[in-house]
């Protein structure tokens, strides 16, 4: 399987990932979910910037993503996919396209009405909306900022 | 490389992870004894990318700003780059360290991009390795060993 991590993060290509998750994963390959980064060459060329030569980052709409996912998954280059909210996330999975996958929270921040799960994660009612549609999508949902982070307990993140 | 006057001298604005920039603004204030507010410390805690956008933007207003990040791959740098690439009047660069805050100190009347040259210079040239002056049975250092960096 090519795309070892997909990630929910604000953040999407930052140093815990390229770092912290790049480390442990070696991906060759970033793929960014958004629809206004895909549709911005300067924002691209910054996120681009950050990762150097290390690795490809390839950047697509979610209607694009959800087309190229099957090729993604099947082919041979360790990819890590990100999106920066659960939205994005939850309508690229959707119709059980992502089913079996795991989904990966990793940087959700403070903002109104959220509530704070820890300081890295804060989800709000629309939030956790979006994770019963992945779970039922076949999708399984699993919080932590790093990999050797002790994950976070689902009954905590549905709580509240 | 600009000769435009500077009149006022540019502000220092330190973005980093946890509470380095914290670290940074008092360490260099100490050694250096300029007046606090000189640098300006955000940290990129709890803060997602256009909240670190706007604070950095609301330190900004009002002049010229070198903006000082810690990780050239990092959401702060990220979130700098981007306040650059709106037109506010901003420098970046990555890699800070206590020996580029003081350069930037003491050289805060030169025009932006020479500025960014100087710090930049002097930031690698505090990046070294050290030898250890090796003791000998006199109590004196052994004068082959004497670090050849350390200026006499």
């Amino acid at each position: 399987m090519s795309i070892q991590l997909f990630r929910v993060d604000e953040r999407l290509i930052h140093g815990q990932v390229v770092i912290g998750w790049g480390r442990r994963l070696h991906p060759r390959r970033f793929v960014v979910v958004d629809d206004d980064l895909a549709a911005s060459e300067w924002e691209q060329e910054l996120y681009q910037l950050a990762v150097d030569d290390q690795a490809e980052v390839v950047f697509l709409g979610i209607d694009g993503a959800r087309a190229a996912l099957p090729d993604l998954l099947g082919d041979a280059v360790p990819t890590i996919l990100l999106t920066r909210n659960l939205a994005a996330m939850g309508r690229l999975a959707a119709d059980e396209l992502m089913a079996g996958e795991e989904v990966n929270l990793g940087g959700l921040h403070p903002g109104e009405g959220r509530r704070a799960v820890r300081g890295w994660l804060n989800l709000g009612s629309e939030d956790l909306g979006w994770i019963h549609r992945l779970t039922e999508a076949g999708v399984t949902v699993e919080a932590r900022d790093l990999p050797d982070s002790a994950p976070v307990k689902m009954s905590e993140i549905l709580s509240g | 490389m600009t000769n435009a006057v500077v009149t006022d001298p540019v502000r220092g604005i330190i973005v980093a992870h946890g509470t380095m920039a914290a670290g940074l603004v008092e360490a260099a204030t100490r050694v250096s004894g300029v007046e606090e507010g000189v640098l300006v410390a955000i940290s990129n805690d709890g803060l997602g990318p256009e909240e670190l956008r706007d604070a950095i933007l609301s330190d900004a207003s009002g002049g010229s700003a070198l903006v000082f990040t810690d990780l050239a791959a990092g959401s702060c740098t990220l979130a700098a780059r981007i306040c650059c690439s709106q037109g506010a009047p901003l420098a970046v660069v990555s890699g800070v360290n206590l020996a580029m805050l003081l350069d930037f100190l003491f050289h805060r009347e030169l025009p932006l991009d020479d500025l960014v040259e100087h710090v930049v210079s002097r930031g690698k040239e505090g990046v070294r390795a050290l030898a250890t002056p090796k003791r000998t049975d006199t109590g004196r250092a052994d004068s082959a060993h004497v670090d050849p960096a350390v200026p006499r």
